[in-house]
């Protein structure tokens, strides 16, 4: 049930109510109770009509990276 | 999809399978993992999960999934009030199927007549209470520290709206103190969890702190092949050396101290009240019901019940599957007169549901 989805934000509306976009289909989120502030163009996950938290892309990237080189260089 | 197909990836996933297998050689014992969210269980299931891990390593399924979890008696609950005249009964469509007493449902309720609504987030309840004002709207308040921080942005925002004839029937639990009561289950040997990712981008890391204190491993996991492969991967590093911890697998998805705000709703809204798990039974101050102030919005107290007495479902093992004691095979029911079609027990109506996973990919 705790299902959330990542999405990028397309627009804000007056009410704190953003359009999210996952991978072309598209979705409301209310913005009222997410952990940081978020803008159009960032990416966000959400959970039952709420935006719960503001993805950190260099955070995300970082540990893509740091697994592909233990995987490719065999460190464990 | 960005945020998730990497995270599929079968290359990362092979050489993943590599360093799981590597360590669990170093481990000279059976290796028992629990994931403790419904989620997880489902991923676990849809991505063939189980078969890919060596032989010495056993994933179990915990008391993650809400629906699951919610006793025979607060079902019975709900169906009482969808079935009252003046009430539109909200809730998340996972509710719709689960049966209560003498094989009722809010979906049989809703055929014969109830007005019973799905919705897919709390806050349509806010135009439901608009466009109805004749009508009482109670919204089924079902879920972990993931979900009920929205129903208490929806009554607050019913309060800002001074909006009167919307009230939250309260089945919400919270998930440390059903960890602990698994922790101290003499029959459970586990050496490890695999953490719920959502629940923990609210609570943060600091709520397992008994995991290791216990002397087992914790990690905290998001929900792709990779995220669990990996998460299974860091939880051996931590039974290998010995130094257990709450660790992050699932860091894109959380900060280690967790949603403040939504927390700091949560508990402006709601206060910790003993509530019976199926399974588990009554765990101490493992519920939230709505706090004094907000008192006009809380069902319980809105609504005058009768004495609904309430018997778990003859035969069903759900109790014990959702503590981890036994698996969908062990019950009588399943798959013989139990099947999604027909669920007896609720781990087999929900998509995350323990028994329904196994029903499907097993």
């Amino acid at each position: 049930m705790c299902i959330g989805f990542p999405g990028k934000i397309i627009s804000i509306d007056k009410d704190n109510y953003a359009v999210i976009d996952i991978s072309g289909t598209r979705r409301e989120v209310c913005l009222d109770i997410v952990d940081e502030p978020a803008d159009v163009g960032d990416y966000v996950i959400s959970h039952a009509g709420y935006a719960i938290h503001k993805i950190d892309v260099a955070t995300a990237q970082d540990k893509l990276k740091l697994l592909q080189e233990l995987i490719d260089n065999e460190i464990y | 999809m960005k945020y998730i197909d990497e995270y599929r990836d079968p290359a990362l996933v092979a050489g993943l399978l590599t360093k799981i297998e590597n360590a669990a050689r170093q481990i000279s014992h059976p290796v028992t993992i629990m994931e403790i969210c419904g989620s997880h269980t489902y991923a676990i299931g849809r991505f063939g999960i189980r078969k890919l891990l060596p032989e010495s390593i056993r994933l179990i399924s915990g008391p993650g999934c809400p629906v699951c979890v919610t006793s025979a008696h607060d079902v019975d609950v709900a169906l009482y009030l969808a079935g009252l005249d003046n009430v539109i009964f909200a809730t998340f469509g996972d509710m719709l199927r689960v049966p209560g007493a003498g094989g009722d449902s809010l979906q049989k309720k809703r055929a014969a007549g109830a007005d019973v609504r799905v919705v897919s987030s709390a806050d349509e309840c806010i135009e439901l209470a608009l466009a109805n004002p004749q009508k009482e709207i109670v919204m089924m308040g079902i879920g972990f520290e993931t979900t009920t921080p929205t129903i208490a942005a929806v009554v607050t925002a019913c309060r800002r709206k001074d909006i009167q004839n919307f009230s939250v029937f309260s089945v919400h639990k919270i998930v440390p103190p059903a960890i602990k009561t698994l922790l101290a289950d003499p029959l459970l040997n586990i050496d490890g969890f695999l953490c719920p990712g959502h629940v923990s981008t609210m609570i943060g890391t600091a709520a397992y702190q008994m995991i290791p204190d216990a002397g087992r491993a914790a990690v905290i996991t998001g929900f792709e092949p990779v995220d669990i492969l990996e998460g299974v991967w860091m939880l051996l590093q931590q039974i290998v050396s010995g130094n257990m911890e709450v660790a992050i697998q699932y860091s894109r998805g959380l900060r280690p101290e967790g949603n403040t705000r939504a927390m700091n709703l949560m508990q402006s809204v709601f206060e910790t009240a003993d509530a019976e798990w199926r399974g588990l039974g009554i765990i101490p101050a493992s519920g939230l019901s709505l706090r004094n102030d907000f008192a006009s919005f809380y069902t319980l107290k809105r609504f005058t019940l009768p004495d609904i007495k309430s018997s778990d479902i003859s035969g069903c093992g759900c109790g014990d599957i959702l503590r981890g004691i036994k698996l969908p095979n062990d019950c009588p029911l399943f798959k013989i007169v139990c099947t999604p079609m027909n669920p007896v027990g609720p781990c087999m109506v929900s998509s995350e549901g323990t028994c329904s996973t196994h029903y499907k990919y097993y």
